[in-house]
């Protein structure tokens, strides 16, 4: 197969792009630009985007010998990452931007430019493994590297985008293992420390560089039975969960610290309050994919295991399409899930589907408090 | 199979003179020191130098030898600037264009940006072609605080030519200094030092088949000039550093060379450059020839395709064993929008659809056959790609 090596000049999709040649395919290593600033040098835990990660990548390139370019997908990364990034904070959503980027950089612009100039596949250094069934259809599933799964990440793939997709780090057993790898196939970026935080923000200081983007509005901090308690500067720099820096002077009636618990930023208001109330029985989104065939039926609630975030445990949860919706009735109230967040559901290993989370329902109702 | 049509990147070394380069290489001697050995490397550096000027049409003391092109325009640009404005701070205008090279461009940038300087950015038409009605007028009109005009020669990107004796001459009725990048000139079009009539003048030896490397800054015996390199005081005290005799010889050997075929060349390379141009007409009908009647050095040839990216062109190009390039300037290989595109009136869009076919003295016509088997499905290819932002 003709295969296009997205190489982000990181160890995982270097040993990726190296397995796929040393299965026999015609490799050619592409790095994504996705800055029209990028800086010189790597600094803290960013893993991409400076020169030296694109010269990186270009080692790799040269040492497993297959051509390499570098390709320019920063208006787009800016339009269809960064903006919505911005949007959904604005909207007071918890967006997640690498899966934003896989499903509409990666797995789509690149993937699309790719099979339009004669590839078959795009490689990426993602930790999850592709499997096909007895039937022929293609199955995601995760890895058997459980601490470096990614799974999660590739939920928004569909049938389509699999069957064009390449993960050879799938069966890795682990990431040191991988490091091991690029060191005896002569990877320079063998020892390169991973990467974890928001490739855009430098610093990783999200809420600093948001207001920087979005700036000040204020307004209300109020508890769920419309009591104000307090203002704040702007909506974005609360995240659902969030219990320091709300800078509340009163105590709860209880004495019990509050926490963030909805967004409005079209009414500039935030609600905090108990803990309690963090806790959410049911998930539902409008906008949903299935990562492979999509399941025969999916009126009758089946039993699934959900995830609601990149490093997050997967519960299990029952789920439905109600009115065109996805519906997520969690077994166990869940701590922590906002609207923005992806639920990514699962059989077993085996990735079902994803939806972004428009809604959930607090375990915990106002006039129980 | 490999087809190399990049030469305005950087052309093959020419193997005639490989030799002698070889044989300099074993000479011991730092052509400052007083012995013997040092006397003999200094032969072969005044040689090369006499060589050179012979080949540029300069007195020998004109020639500064630098590292390239891009230390020759820093040194020049930098140095003519500072020496202007010295006295006299009013005096602090550089005219340039928005297509100049990133060598010269970034220098008037940073000057203009940092250093009391202040760019003016000269009137293109939609083919690079200079107003010189404005330029005259502006001098006319603002010469008192005009502290020099950089103009290149020959527009690396899209090879058009800059009437360069008629800007000097604008120049010189005011007592203005004039800086030309003749870096993509050399040993391409016709050209003399001495009849430009410019002040300063920067040259590279990799673009005519010497190695990279070597260059030269020729700077007139008039010109005033202040020093921004400081050390031993080499060539002039303009620049300093240790000088290799070796490059220098067979920079001045490629550019004998060079000046000696050229009209030999320019004859062989016509019928290619024709040849290509049409059939690109023929496949792509809305592709647009960058510099478009203007004069221009005929072995380069950048279009712009609507619709397409050039980077597909480039990518599909490659794959298929033939190397030319977009022609604009890269970051660790991200391809800009070409700067000289947009300030030749293009959008963003129309700048990313280009490509530069460049030829050289080693170019045939298998190379220009190949690359036209090659284009048809290029084109198509990327055509079906794309735009990035579509």
């Amino acid at each position: 197969m003709k295969v296009l090596a997205a190489m982000s000049g990181g160890v995982d999709s270097a040993v990726a792009a190296a397995r796929a040649v040393e299965a026999g395919h015609e490799v050619v290593g592409v790095h994504l630009a996705l800055s029209r600033n990028s800086g010189t040098l790597r600094t803290g835990s960013r893993g991409c985007c400076t020169i030296e990660d694109s010269m990186d990548a270009q080692r790799a390139a040269n040492v497993l010998g297959i051509p390499y370019y570098v390709w320019d997908f920063s208006e787009k990364f800016k339009t269809d990452v960064v903006d919505d990034f911005i949007a959904e904070y604005q909207s007071g959503r918890t967006p997640n931007p690498c899966m934003r980027c896989n499903e509409r950089i990666k797995f789509a612009a690149l993937l699309e430019k790719a099979l339009a100039l004669g590839f078959d596949a795009v490689c990426t250094g993602h930790y999850a493994s592709l499997l096909t069934d007895q039937a022929g259809n293609l199955e995601l599933h995760r890895s058997n590297e459980m601490a470096k799964d990614q799974s999660y990440v590739l939920g928004v793939l569909t049938e389509d985008q699999l069957k064009h997709s390449m993960f050879p780090l799938g069966a890795a057993a682990s990431k040191n293992d991988i490091r091991k790898e690029a060191d005896r196939r002569g990877l320079s970026v063998a020892n390169k420390p991973d990467s974890y935080d928001i490739c855009f923000i430098p610093e990783g200081d999200t809420q600093d560089w948001l207001s920087e983007k979005v700036g000040k509005a204020p307004g209300k901090i109020v508890d769920r039975q419309g009591n104000v308690l307090g203002d704040h500067s702007g909506t974005h720099e609360f995240t659902v969960g969030q219990r320091k820096g709300l800078s509340i002077g009163k105590p709860a009636a209880d004495g019990r610290p509050r926490y963030v618990l909805e967004i409005s930023p079209k009414t500039k208001t935030v609600v905090v309050g108990p803990q309690a109330a963090l806790a959410i029985s049911e998930l539902q989104g409008s906008k949903y994919t299935w990562c492979g065939k999509s399941p025969s039926q999916t009126s009758d609630w089946a039993e699934v295991l959900v995830q609601v975030r990149a490093h997050g445990d997967a519960v299990p949860a029952k789920f439905a399409i109600v009115d065109d919706q996805m519906v997520i009735r969690l077994d166990e109230p869940l701590l922590g899930v906002a609207p923005g967040q992806t639920a990514v559901i699962y059989a077993g290993t085996r990735v079902l589907g994803q939806t972004t989370i428009d809604k959930t329902t607090s375990a915990l109702p106002v006039n129980a408090e | 199979m490999s087809v190399y049509l990049d030469h305005a990147a950087t052309t093959p070394v020419r193997p005639e003179i490989l030799q002698s380069y070889v044989e300099h290489l074993q000479v011991i001697g730092n052509p400052s020191s007083v012995h013997g050995a040092g006397q003999k490397a200094r032969r072969s550096l005044e040689d090369a130098r006499d060589k050179l000027a012979l080949a540029v049409g300069c007195h020998r003391s004109e020639v500064i030898f630098t590292s390239g092109g891009t230390e020759s325009d820093n040194l020049a640009i930098r140095g003519l600037f500072l020496s202007r404005t010295q006295n006299n701070p009013e005096c602090n205008i550089i005219i340039t264009a928005g297509t100049e090279h990133h060598a010269g461009l970034d220098q008037v940038e940073h000057l203009d940006a940092n250093e009391n300087a202040e760019a003016i950015w000269a009137v293109l038409d939609d083919r690079g072609v200079l107003d010189l009605d404005w330029l005259e007028q502006f001098l006319n009109e603002n010469a008192s605080r005009v502290a020099l005009i950089s103009i290149m020669w020959v527009n690396n990107e899209t090879g058009l030519i800059h009437p360069m004796k008629e800007i000097s001459a604008l120049a010189a009725q005011h007592g203005i200094p004039v800086h030309t990048d003749a870096v993509a000139a050399f040993g391409h079009v016709p050209l003399s030092f001495k009849e430009s009539g410019v002040t300063t003048m920067a040259l590279s030896g990799h673009k005519i088949g010497a190695p990279v490397g070597i260059g030269a800054l020729i700077v007139a015996r008039d010109a005033k000039m202040a020093v921004t390199s400081h050390g031993g005081g080499q060539e002039r005290g303009l620049r300093s550093g240790t000088l290799s005799a070796p490059l220098a010889t067979i920079f001045a050997d490629a550019a004998e060379l060079a000046v000696a075929e050229l009209d030999e060349f320019t004859a062989r390379l016509e019928p290619f450059k024709n040849k290509i141009v049409a059939a690109i007409k023929e496949t792509a009908p809305d592709a647009i020839f960058s510099r478009g009647n203007a004069p221009g050095f005929v072995g380069i040839i950048h279009f712009t395709f609507p619709g397409c990216n050039g980077d597909s062109l480039l990518f599909l190009l490659d794959s298929a064993g033939v190397a030319v390039s977009t022609g604009s300037a890269c970051r660790a290989g991200v391809t800009e929008a070409s700067h000289v595109l947009m300030a030749m009136g293009r959008t963003q869009e129309q700048a990313r659809g280009s490509l530069r076919i460049s030829l050289g003295y080693s170019t045939t016509m298998a190379d220009v056959d190949a690359f036209i088997e090659a284009f048809p499905a290029a084109y198509q290819g990327a055509l079906k790609a794309g735009l990035p932002t579509k």
